[in-house]
């Protein structure tokens, strides 16, 4: 090496440290994403397998391999079942109309229109209202006594509903939340969606006679499909992690049974919640049995989702 | 027509309603809301409402506290996910579709089943009661980075990389010159939802943090639930959480409707 002109080594060096600039540095530039994921995304989730295993809790320092011995004891628990019930239930109520009514909205932004920034402001609103704010102050409206929603029932002839005491009552209640603050939110991402379609086919359509409600099925909703798809999915996984609204729901309602039971009678504890009690609210802090309930509820959600992505491809589409 | 119009000034009304309404409980007295019919108009006990938010719970602190972390939250999310996005965006290395695929993928993991190690990973890391635990797992994530990488594969031109590098430029000196001041507008935006979100989080932080040293969100709920009867008091500190997330909306609400939009259509 030492006969080689000086001139040549720099050139050597400059082009190994350009072969460091253009193939390495691009792996350094991602990087902090993959191991911020993997630290405190990927490790949690899987390190919750192991400790779902054992006899593991906050208090004692050592921990007993029993195996599957937790999930044994959730499948035969009440009120894992209650909370899957409950889950399901307020998913169901809150997602279905939710996302009807974002496509319908869509549909109304997706045209000409005076005042369209100002709807879509007022649409997006609530979603950048906090859930405790949203919670704090639905818990007023559906208040039993001073209740705005009970006053103008009242009005209508409806007796005094004590909204947070009953299943259907709490979960219709809750539900009313969750739509409030995503309807509009999943309405601007499907009118996102909508803009991207060429418009000769809403042309040549209404020269063909198509009505609006023939368009938006014919046209619309099969060209969205992919969009349509994606929200119904990231739906489904919110609505399976419910937590914060049922817990701030019983707090703010003072109906008694504590932060994580969802209501003395449990009739709004949804399964995010059920492990939250388990784990941080339960006097036992039972760290392995709350992780054996967090794999049963992944499970679910990759069921649930798997299902609604089965069903959403299923929509039947004039064009495509 | 017609029709449309009274429709969306329906739902509007609906999207606005409950927060005026949540103002116009939070400026009255306890005894107000017995009335029939229910107050539709804002009173004058406001201030005093907030006064008593304040002797309440440690207010000022949480306010602080939720700046800070929602703040240095946004501030690293927006560098990360454009240095990010630019590597996905403009840089040829081996494995990068995967790794974007990888990158999405990551969002559709519920989040939530990881909580308990999480928790004991930050026993271990001593970081509970800390805005440490909130910021540090926060600082970068997928939605951002994808963000980013659509609209930099849009909005940057390949020539003016390519001229940068005749020019002589490493690829951190093409970041610093070329492609942070393109990616401003984007960054902006992202930066605001960001910031709305980390103000608005709470399991996280109702779990990680201690009740004297809270967040804007845990000291809201501690109101809301110590105080059962006090909706007043509640919907006071609800407002004053809440009201200044609002008033930034309503300013800069077009750019980020935009951003939204544009986060969600596939490039």
């Amino acid at each position: 090496m030492s006969t080689l002109p000086l001139a040549v080594t720099r050139r050597r060096r400059r082009g190994v440290r350009h072969t460091l600039d253009t193939r390495v540095s691009p792996y350094a530039y991602v990087a902090p994403f993959f191991l911020l994921f993997c630290a405190f995304g990927l490790f949690p989730l899987v390190y919750t397998a192991w400790v779902s295993l054992h006899e593991w809790t906050l208090l004692s320092d050592t921990q007993t391999f029993i195996g599957l011995g937790n999930y044994g004891t959730l499948l035969a628990d009440g009120y894992f079942w209650n909370a899957t019930f409950n889950t399901l239930s307020i998913g169901i109520l809150s997602t279905v109309p939710q996302l009807v009514l974002a496509v319908w909205l869509a549909h109304l932004l997706n045209k000409r229109l005076r005042f369209a920034t100002l709807f879509r402001i007022s649409l997006l609103l609530p979603n950048v209202t906090s859930v405790v704010a949203v919670v704090v102050i639905f818990s007023q409206l559906f208040g039993r006594d001073f209740g705005l929603i009970n006053w103008v029932l009242g009005g209508l002839g409806a007796g005094q509903i004590d909204w947070a005491a009953g299943t259907a009552t709490s979960h219709l209640a809750l539900s009313v939340m969750i739509m409030w603050r995503w309807t509009g939110y999943n309405a601007l991402i499907f009118l996102a969606a909508m803009q991207a379609v060429p418009r000769e086919l809403y042309e040549a359509a209404t020269l063909d006679g198509a009505s609006n409600l023939k368009q938006l099925r014919k046209i619309t909703i099969p060209m969205i499909r992919p969009t349509i798809i994606f929200v119904v999915i990231v739906s489904t996984i919110g609505a399976m992690q419910i937590i914060a609204e049922p817990m701030l729901f019983g707090q703010s309602t003072g109906s008694g049974g504590g932060l994580a039971t969802g209501g003395p009678d449990r009739q709004f504890q949804t399964l995010a919640l059920f492990v939250y009690e388990q784990g941080f609210a339960n006097s036992t802090f039972d760290f392995g049995y709350a992780s054996a309930a967090s794999w049963l509820m992944f499970l679910a959600v990759v069921i649930v989702a798997g299902i609604n992505f089965l069903l959403t491809r299923r929509v039947k589409g004039g064009l495509v | 027509m017609r029709l449309r119009y009274l429709t969306l000034t329906g739902v509007a009304f609906f999207s606005a309603f409950p927060l005026y309404y949540s103002v116009v409980v939070a400026s009255r007295h306890n005894s107000a809301l017995a009335q029939v019919p229910p107050p539709l108009l804002p009173g004058g006990n406001f201030f005093a409402n907030v006064a008593r938010v304040f002797d309440t719970v440690p207010f000022g602190l949480a306010l602080l506290n939720s700046l800070i972390v929602a703040g240095s939250i946004s501030v690293a999310v927006m560098f990360f996910s454009t240095l990010a996005g630019f590597a996905f965006a403009k840089l040829r290395f081996r494995g990068k579709n995967i790794m974007l695929v990888i990158t999405v993928a990551t969002m559709m993991v519920p989040a939530q089943l990881g909580i308990i190690p999480l928790y004991m990973l930050m026993v271990k890391l001593e970081w509970t009661g800390t805005n440490y635990a909130l910021i540090v797992p926060a600082l970068v994530n997928a939605f951002g980075v994808f963000f980013m990488t659509q609209y930099l594969s849009r909005a940057l031109p390949t020539e003016l990389l390519e001229a940068g590098r005749v020019d002589g430029c490493t690829t951190w000196g093409l970041f610093w010159h070329v492609v942070l001041p393109t990616a401003r507008p984007a960054a902006a935006v992202l930066g605001m939802l960001t910031f709305m979100s980390a103000w608005n989080d709470y399991f996280w932080p109702l779990v990680v943090l201690n009740p004297d040293n809270p967040t804007v969100q845990v000291a809201l709920s501690t109101l809301a639930s110590g105080y059962v009867n006090d909706y007043v008091l509640g919907l006071a500190g609800t407002a004053v959480g809440t009201l200044p997330l609002v008033l930034v909306f309503a300013l800069f609400g077009k750019q980020i409707i935009g951003g939204i939009m544009q986060g969600a259509v596939k490039g």
